[in-house]
C-alpha cells in the first residue's frame, strides 16, 4: 500500500495535511491509512461480535456483494480523478445485460457472449464520451440523461419480461470458485485492480490523468490531447460496465427491468470513499480498493448478524458523510461568516 | 426580436406544439379536464424544481430530495395514522419542518464545513432514506389507516383549482420573488457565478448556501405530505430516483450546472414539459417503458440546444464552494 508511486500522488484534498518534520502524523493524514486502520478496526470487530464471520466459506461469499460494483469504481476513479463523471453506469449495465440476453435468445455462443456485453457497454461509454468532448458539454447532465435513455432502451426491449436460461459458462464465472473457495470475480477484481494501480500509477498515460484533473486548461496547454483521454476513459468505464453485466448476470441468471437499479450512487460512494477527490486530481486505485473492502465488510458483518439491508445504507452514508467531514472539523479553519 | 431568442420561449413553444401534437391524435387530451389534471400532475416537480434551482444557481446540487421527500411523508402519514385528532395544518407543518431540519443538515456540510455538495448529499441520500424504513419498520401506511381530511386535502377544489395547483402557484411566486427581489436571491446568483468574488464582496456564504439547501428540504418536506396525502400510501421506496427527475426539469429549463443561470420561469416549464411527456404517452398508447428513453433523449436534446447558446459556461461538472488557499 506504501510503494513509491503512491507517495508521489497528490494528497487528497480531503486528508488530513502532511505536517513537515513529523513523519508520524504524516503517514496516519494519509487517507489510505485511515482507511486501513477502519477496514481492520471493521474487520475486528466484525470477527469478534458476528458468528461465523470469519469463516472462510463466509468470507468467500462476502466478496459477491460488491465484486461487479468495484469493479466500475475503478475506472469510475479514474473519470472522477480526471473531473468528470459517470451517473448512467447502472443504464450501460441493464442494457448491457439486455444485449447479452437478446444475443443467447438469437443463438449467439455463450464464449460469444462476453464480448457482446463488453462492446454494448464501450458504445454506450463511446455515446457519452461524444455528447461529453465534441459539445463541451457537463458529464453530470449528458450522464443523467443517458441513464433514463439506457435503462429506457433495456425496459423497452423487456416489457415486463425477464432473460432466463443462461448458459453454464456465465454461471461458473458469475458464482463459480477457484480451488472451491476463492471466488472468481474476487480474482477478477483483484486483476483489474492491479492492472488499474499500474496503468494510473506507473504510466505517463496515469500521470496525464492526473494533470488534467488539477487544470485541465494548463494540461491542454502542455500537449495533452484532454477530449482523447475523456472519451477514451468514458469507453473504459462502459466496457467495465459491460464485463461487471455480464458477471452479474451469470450470478444472477436472469435480467430483469430493475437489475443494478441504484448502483451508480453505490459506486460513487466507493470511490469517494476511497479518497478520490470529487474536484479532480488526486486519489489512488488502493484507496478505491480499501474503500471497497471496509464497506463489504461493514456491510457483510452487518447482514451476517441479521440486520436488515436498508440499514447498511444508512451506514455508508453515515460512514461517507463523516470520513469526509472529520478532518474539515478536525483540522477545519472555518473561514469567517 | 429579444424574448424570440430566449430559451424559455423556445422551451414554451415546444410544450404547446407537443400538447398540440398529441391533442390531434386524441382529442380527449386537450380537454379542459384533462389539462387540469395535467396541471395537477406536474405541481410536485414545479415546486421541487424551483427550490433545486436556487441550489443549483450556486453550483451545488440536492441529490438527497427524494429521500428527504420519503422521510417526511413517511413521518407525516405515521403521525396522521396515530394521532387522528391532529389538525391537518399541524401535520403540514411538522412535515415541512422536518424538511427543512434534514434540509439544514446539507447546508451546514455544505455552507459551514465546505464539503461539496454532491458528496454531502449523496451521503445523506442513503442515510434519509434508510431511515424510513427504520421509522416505518418496513411496512407500508396505506390510505384506510390515515384520516379522510389528511388523504383529500391535496386534490380538494378552491375556487375550482385544487389545491395542490394553489400551492404550485404560491411557491412560483414566491420563488420569482426571492430570485429577483431578494438579496438572498441575488447573492445565490453571485455565488454561483464568482464564488470568490462573491466572498470577497463580503457576501455570508455559508448562511446563504445552508439556507439553499434548507429550502430545498423546506420544500421537499412539504412535497411529502403533498406526494403521501395525494397517491394516499407511504411506503419506503416513495419517490424512489425522482431527484434526477427534478434534476432533470432544471437542466430542461435552461438552468446550468456550472451555476449563476437559471429563472423562475425556465424551471417550471422544464417541469412541465417533462410532466406532458408522461402523461402524453398513454395517451397516444405508446407503452410505457418509452417514457425513460424519451425523457433521456428529451434531456440530451435540452442541453444539446442549451449548449449552444452557452459555450463559455458549463465545463466545470463537479463545482465546490471552496475557496483557493494556500496550503501553507
Amino acid at each position: 500500500m506504501n510503494s513509491a508511486d503512491m507517495t508521489a500522488t497528490p494528497t487528497s484534498r480531503y486528508t488530513i495535511h502532511d505536517r513537515p518534520g513529523f513523519r508520524l502524523s504524516a503517514l496516519l493524514g494519509k487517507w489510505e491509512t485511515l482507511l486501513a486502520l477502519l477496514f481492520v478496526v471493521a474487520f475486528l470487530v466484525n470477527g469478534i461480535l458476528v458468528p461465523n464471520f470469519l469463516d472462510p466459506y463466509n468470507l468467500a461469499d462476502g466478496t459477491f456483494n460488491f465484486s461487479e460494483k468495484a469493479l466500475i469504481a475503478l475506472p469510475m476513479a479514474l473519470l472522477i480523478i480526471c473531473r468528470e463523471i459517470d451517473i448512467s453506469v447502472s443504464g450501460i449495465l441493464a442494457l448491457s445485460s439486455v444485449a447479452i440476453g437478446l444475443a443467447h435468445t438469437h443463438g449467439v455462443p455463450p464464449a460469444l457472449l462476453l464480448p457482446v456485453a463488453l462492446a454494448m457497454g464501450t458504445a454506450c461509454g463511446l455515446l457519452n464520451g461524444v455528447l461529453v468532448t465534441r459539445f463541451a458539454l457537463p458529464s453530470i447532465v449528458v450522464t443523467i440523461g443517458t441513464v433514463s435513455l439506457f435503462r429506457g432502451l433495456a425496459s423497452v426491449v423487456l416489457g415486463d419480461q425477464a432473460f432466463t436460461g443462461y448458459p453454464q459458462l456465465m454461471a461458473d464465472w458469475g458464482q463459480g470458485y477457484f480451488f472451491d473457495v476463492i471466488p472468481r470475480e474476487f480474482v477478477v477484481l483483484l486483476l483489474f485492480a492491479a492492472l488499474f494501480a499500474v496503468v494510473l500509477h506507473a504510466t505517463r498515460w496515469g500521470r496525464r490523468i492526473y494533470a488534467i484533473g488539477n487544470n485541465p486548461v494548463a494540461a491542454r496547454f502542455a500537449g495533452i490531447e484532454v477530449n482523447r483521454y475523456r472519451l477514451v476513459l468514458f469507453m473504459l468505464t462502459g466496457a467495465m460496465a459491460g464485463l461487471a453485466a455480464w458477471l452479474l448476470t451469470g450470478r444472477i441468471g436472469s435480467t430483469r427491468p430493475n437489475i443494478a437499479m441504484g448502483w451508480e450512487l453505490e459506486v460513487i460512494t466507493m470511490v469517494i470513499l476511497g479518497g478520490v477527490s470529487i474536484a479532480g486530481g488526486a486519489g489512488t486505485i488502493g484507496g478505491v480498493l480499501l474503500a471497497v473492502l471496509t464497506l463489504g465488510t461493514v456491510t457483510y458483518g452487518l447482514s451476517l448478524a441479521n440486520v436488515p439491508g436498508i440499514y447498511m445504507t444508512i451506514v455508508v452514508g453515515l460512514l461517507l458523510l463523516v470520513t469526509i467531514a472529520l478532518p474539515r472539523l478536525l483540522h477545519g479553519r472555518r473561514v469567517a461568516k | 426580436m429579444n424574448i424570440l431568442k430566449r430559451r424559455e420561449t423556445l422551451l414554451a413553444c415546444s410544450i404547446v406544439v407537443l400538447v398540440l401534437l398529441v391533442g390531434l391524435r386524441a382529442p380527449v387530451f386537450v380537454s379542459p379536464a384533462s389539462l387540469a389534471n395535467l396541471l395537477t400532475d406536474s405541481t410536485l416537480l414545479v415546486m421541487l424544481a424551483l427550490t433545486q434551482m436556487l441550489v443549483i444557481v450556486t453550483r451545488g446540487v440536492d441529490l438527497s430530495v427524494a429521500s428527504n421527500l420519503a422521510l417526511s411523508g413517511m413521518m407525516a402519514a405515521l403521525l396522521a395514522s396515530r394521532y387522528p385528532a391532529l389538525p391537518l395544518a399541524g401535520i403540514m407543518l411538522a412535515a415541512a419542518a422536518i424538511g427543512l431540519a434534514l434540509g439544514l443538515v446539507n447546508g451546514w456540510l455544505i455552507g459551514w464545513l465546505e464539503l461539496p455538495p454532491i458528496v454531502v448529499t449523496l451521503g445523506t441520500m442513503s442515510v434519509y432514506r434508510g431511515l424510513v424504513f427504520v421509522l416505518s419498520g418496513g411496512a407500508w401506511v396505506s390510505s384506510h389507516q390515515m384520516p379522510q381530511h389528511f388523504i383529500a386535502f391535496p386534490l380538494t377544489r378552491l375556487l375550482g383549482i385544487t389545491h395542490l395547483v394553489w400551492f404550485a402557484a404560491a411557491v412560483v411566486l414566491a420563488a420569482w420573488f426571492v430570485t429577483r427581489h431578494s438579496r438572498f436571491g441575488r447573492d445565490l446568483y453571485a455565488i454561483g457565478n464568482a464564488p470568490s468574488c462573491a466572498r470577497y464582496v463580503g457576501i455570508p456564504m455559508a448562511r446563504r448556501l445552508l439556507w439553499a439547501y434548507g429550502l430545498s428540504g423546506l420544500m421537499a418536506g412539504l412535497c411529502g405530505y403533498l406526494w403521501v396525502a395525494r397517491y394516499a400510501v407511504a411506503y419506503t421506496e416513495i419517490a424512489y430516483g425522482f431527484e434526477f427527475t427534478v434534476i432533470a426539469a432544471c437542466v430542461i429549463g435552461g438552468i446550468s450546472i456550472a451555476g449563476g443561470t437559471g429563472t423562475v420561469l425556465g424551471a417550471v416549464l422544464g417541469a412541465l414539459f417533462l410532466a406532458v411527456i408522461g402523461n402524453a404517452l398513454p395517451v397516444v398508447q405508446v407503452s410505457p417503458f418509452w417514457q425513460s428513453a424519451l425523457t433521456g433523449i428529451v434531456i440530451l436534446a435540452a442541453v444539446l440546444i442549451n449548449a449552444r447558446d452557452g459555450k463559455h459556461a458549463g465545463r466545470q461538472i463537479l463545482p465546490l464552494h471552496r475557496p483557493a488557499r494556500s496550503a501553507a
